[in-house]
């Protein structure tokens, strides 16, 4: 291909092409959602698969015994708040405010690293009383479930990263800006996602 | 160090494995050496193996969809004359621990990587051109999804030289295919093989899905859509429905195997049957994944041919967007076996039943099209009559296997082999093949060879017919699938004409290849300047064959259903004399570097090779971030080099004119 390479944006700010990159974002922003879409039948499937072993205890221990609520509702304010946090960063983006941007976003990530770090310690702790995803189905379940949406919690963690030292080192670009919506988008359906975890594998299953 | 990998996982105590390995190391050879001594890597690189062009991408889908065809069909053959030659004593030549993995690996390789990479081809070639777009939604992603697919061919393939592959079935159910009963690497094959290409394929449906919705030309709505992009509209939405499904299903299967977990284990609580349910809740969109795409297919086809509009095209359109929804409610009638009482099989039998009424729809909406057409028989035209007789016949086997009680007799008896062959070869396949021969030129600029395409069609359909129909019989007879021996002398018989059968099917598959060389070599006769050689009706045979890299100079308009047809008969607007930039992806090698990435990724973790699984993890995702501060992503296509690519296709449409 001979064509001309034009990799600079700024050459050709023209009405035509901010409205090709406007037309851009909203695309990806729309392709995101619908890998979202994916996403949540992924964690319908675990639910499911879940529902199906929710009292397959095998004669080992069951959640009753071992759940602490108290701990995972504090666990689930740290995700909660986190997703608060996000939306502030998403207005100070709309805003053009670079500094409160970062600011917010690294408040997110501290909630979310709030968030994954007790939810390990639980891990840790159920295993240790014996609850360890070998010892029977549920277990398998339990920990396929929760440890899936802890996975994404941290790839989101990742992401998150990223998306600071992005902005930091570019600013707040067309791409970083929809770059930002879509991990918005990750982020609030990941809370929405705990939130099915904790009605039915915590609330359910503990009280 | 290496896991689990000695020198023995190297199987060279199989006389038919060695020959293979052979044929294949030489044939490696020879294809380096002619790359290289016609100095076609840089040529490659650039052009092929980076490209992000949608229609380069679909090419090369097809391109290794062709070559594991003739895998898959190795190894029907080698079924075939087994069960003809063990009876009577005689054990054959194919010993059970081979068999089991030929029969495994024939219906996971025409699944995953015959049938899909066909659909997901001709969807890359097509669905673009037909919606007037200049690509795909995401062209990197896209270019990351084949290159995703093609290292789990590469994967798939490798099972055979090095350890072994599953000896399970094509679906793999536990407690079989759990690490007690298979503590080989087959099923680990099996599984990486599968989720990497599942990946990929899901990406691809994404994709599609959004430049089908987000891209279409001006004035196209959805219901002036072309029927061959209203049924990848559909399968998008069957494949991002039920992919993640087969992704969940597998990484439990993983854990179970990897870590000891219990999901599908005898013991611990573990429920072996909901892997079958939730395999079967993606498999069977799966089936629908496979042929709404063959479907659109006969669609274009029929109406191009008998040279007439579509009859019907809402009752079409909404009997796609039907199937797609019943697609998702009938998994269950793969195992009424399963004893979940009478109601749930009720439910499921007469959800089953009912997809045969939107599926009749379609039939009769391409009978009325012919109907008073003036129907021109070309190859294309030959694949959709033959497959609308014997999809029929597939169709109705189908209706009598939704009927529980019938199912309890033949379940998993070789009458379950002829059906399913029967719509998939009947229908699926016969469809790729049309679609092959009908948007070949556009691909490439000239036809193939209609006496080859014509000799390839009558192979397969008589070949078909003697190979499968005789399975039913042998059904009824009480023959049950995956037999390793004829242990009944009065099947034996049929079990002759099947394997006659596939030796005719085979020649058509051969047809096919000699149809490609010949073309190839008379491409100068069967070349096609005008870039409509059909008298097409929709909008991808507007452009150039092959169309330039940005598809339209200028956006076409889709107004009107048909609107290539229409735009004909009102008088083509004349070439326009002034053009505008056009924005372009670049090509990039992130998506095959990424994927090579996760070929070595797979390979670790089949192998138990725990540090360079990890390694390979943190490459990919460090490639991924590393490439997210590229911003060297795209470009303009200046009007200059429009005009020039557009000056010569109207020049060269003037000198045969």
């Amino acid at each position: 291909m001979s064509s001309e390479v034009l990799s600079n944006h700024a050459a050709h700010a023209d009405e035509h092409e901010h409205e090709h990159h406007h037309d851009a974002g909203e695309m990806k922003v729309f392709g995101f959602w619908i890998y979202l879409m994916t996403d949540c039948i992924l964690f319908a499937t675990l639910f499911a698969g879940y529902a199906v072993l929710s009292t397959a205890y095998a004669g080992g221990p069951t959640p009753k015994d071992l759940i602490d609520l108290k701990l995972v509702l504090v666990e689930t304010f740290a995700l909660l708040f986190s997703s608060i946090t996000y939306g502030m960063a998403m207005l100070a983006m709309y805003r053009g405010d670079k500094g409160k941007v970062l600011g917010w976003l690294a408040a997110t990530f501290l909630f979310g690293a709030v968030f994954l770090s007790i939810e390990l310690y639980e891990f840790h702790h159920l295993i240790h009383e014996g609850a360890a995803p070998q010892v029977s189905a549920y277990w398998s379940a339990f920990f396929t479930l929760v440890g899936t949406h802890g996975l994404h919690v941290s790839a989101g963690l990742v992401w998150m990263a990223v998306m600071m030292h992005q902005v930091a080192s570019r600013g707040l670009t067309p791409v970083t800006q929809t770059r930002l919506s879509c991990l918005s988008l990750f982020w609030h359906f990941l809370d929405v996602v705990w939130i099915c975890v904790f009605t039915v594998v915590y609330l359910m299953g503990a009280l | 160090m290496f896991g689990k990998l000695t020198l023995d996982a190297i199987p060279l105590h199989e006389p038919i494995l060695v020959v293979t390995m052979i044929a294949v190391a030489l044939g490696g050879f020879g294809l380096v050496a002619a790359l290289t001594y016609f100095k076609k890597w840089g040529y490659l690189w650039t052009e092929w193996l980076t490209s992000v062009d949608h229609k380069k991408i679909g090419v090369m889908y097809i391109l290794v969809a062709l070559v594991m065809l003739l895998r898959g069909f190795a190894d029907a053959i080698m079924m075939r004359t087994q069960q003809a030659l063990a009876h009577g004593g005689s054990e054959g030549y194919l010993p059970p621990h081979h068999y089991d993995q030929i029969f495994t690996a024939h219906g996971t390789i025409m699944i995953f990587f015959v049938a899909m990479p066909m659909v997901i081809g001709l969807m890359n070639i097509v669905t673009p051109l037909q919606i007037g777009a200049r690509d795909v939604a995401f062209p990197f992603l896209n270019s990351l999804s084949f290159w995703l697919f093609a290292i789990s061919m590469v994967l798939m393939n490798m099972s055979l030289f090095i350890g072994e592959f599953a000896m399970t079935g094509w679906v793999a159910y536990p407690p079989l295919s759990g690490i007690e009963y298979s503590p080989g690497v087959g099923v680990d094959y099996y599984i990486w093989a599968l989720q990497i290409s599942g990946i990929g394929t899901l990406l691809t449906g994404v994709n599609f899905f959004v430049t089908i919705i987000k891209m279409r030309a001006p004035g196209m709505g959805l219901m002036k859509m072309p029927i061959f992009t209203w049924t990848i509209l559909c399968t998008s939405v069957i494949i991002c429905g039920a992919f993640p499904i087969l992704t969940v299903t597998l990484a439990m299967l993983t854990l179970d195997r990897y870590l000891d977990f219990h999901f599908f284990t005898n013991e611990a609580g573990g429920n072996p049957m909901m892997y079958v349910n939730l395999i079967w809740a993606w498999g069977h969109p799966e089936v629908y994944i496979l042929i709404l795409p063959a479907f659109g297919v006969f669609s274009e086809v029929t109406a191009v041919f008998a040279r007439k509009r579509l009859f019907g095209y809402a009752s079409m359109v909404w009997a796609t967007v039907a199937i797609t929804v019943l697609s998702f409610v009938v998994w269950l009638h793969h195992f009424f076996t399963m004893g979940s009482g009478a109601s749930v099989n009720a439910f499921f039998g007469i959800a089953t039943m009912i997809i045969a009424i939107p599926t009749g729809v379609k039939i009769f909406t391409w009978l009325f099209t012919m109907y008073r057409g003036r129907l021109e028989f070309t190859t294309p035209i030959l694949w959709t009559l033959g497959f609308i007789i014997t999809f029929s016949i597939g169709g109705m086997t189908g209706v009598l296997l939704a009927v529980p009680g019938a199912d309890f007799l033949l379940h998993n008896s070789l009458f379950l082999i002829a059906h399913f062959h029967n719509v998939i070869i009947g229908g699926a396949v016969f469809g790729y093949l049309a679609g092959i021969t009908y948007w070949f030129p556009k691909a490439f600029g000239f036809r193939l060879h209609e006496g080859w395409g014509k000799a390839s069609f009558w192979c397969w359909i008589i070949g078909f017919y003697l190979a499968f129909m005789p399975l039913y019989i042998l059904g009824f007879m009480g023959m049950t699938r995956r037999l390793n021996q004829v242990t009944n002398p009065e099947w034996v018989p049929m079990t002759y004409v099947a394997v006659c059968g596939a030796a005719l099917i085979g020649i058509g598959i051969l047809c096919t290849l000699i149809q490609f060389v010949v073309s190839v070599i008379k491409r100068k006769e069967l070349a096609d300047v005008t870039g409509d050689p059909w008298d097409a009706r929709t909008l991808e045979w507007s452009t150039s064959s092959p169309p330039p890299f940005y598809n339209f100079a200028v956006t076409p308009r889709g107004n009107r259903i048909d609107e290539f047809h229409e735009m004909k008969r009102d008088g083509l607007p004349p070439a326009p004399t002034k053009y505008a930039p056009i924005h372009m992806p670049k090509n990039t090698g992130v998506g095959l570097i990424m994927s090579m990435g996760a070929l070595v990724f797979g390979f670790a973790l089949i192998w138990h090779i725990w540090w360079l699984a990890g390694l390979s993890f943190v490459g990919i995702f460090a490639v991924l971030i590393y490439n997210s501060y590229n911003t060297d992503v795209d470009y303009y296509v200046q009007p200059d080099e429009i005009e020039r690519i557009e000056k010569a296709h109207i020049q060269a449409k003037a000198k045969q004119a």
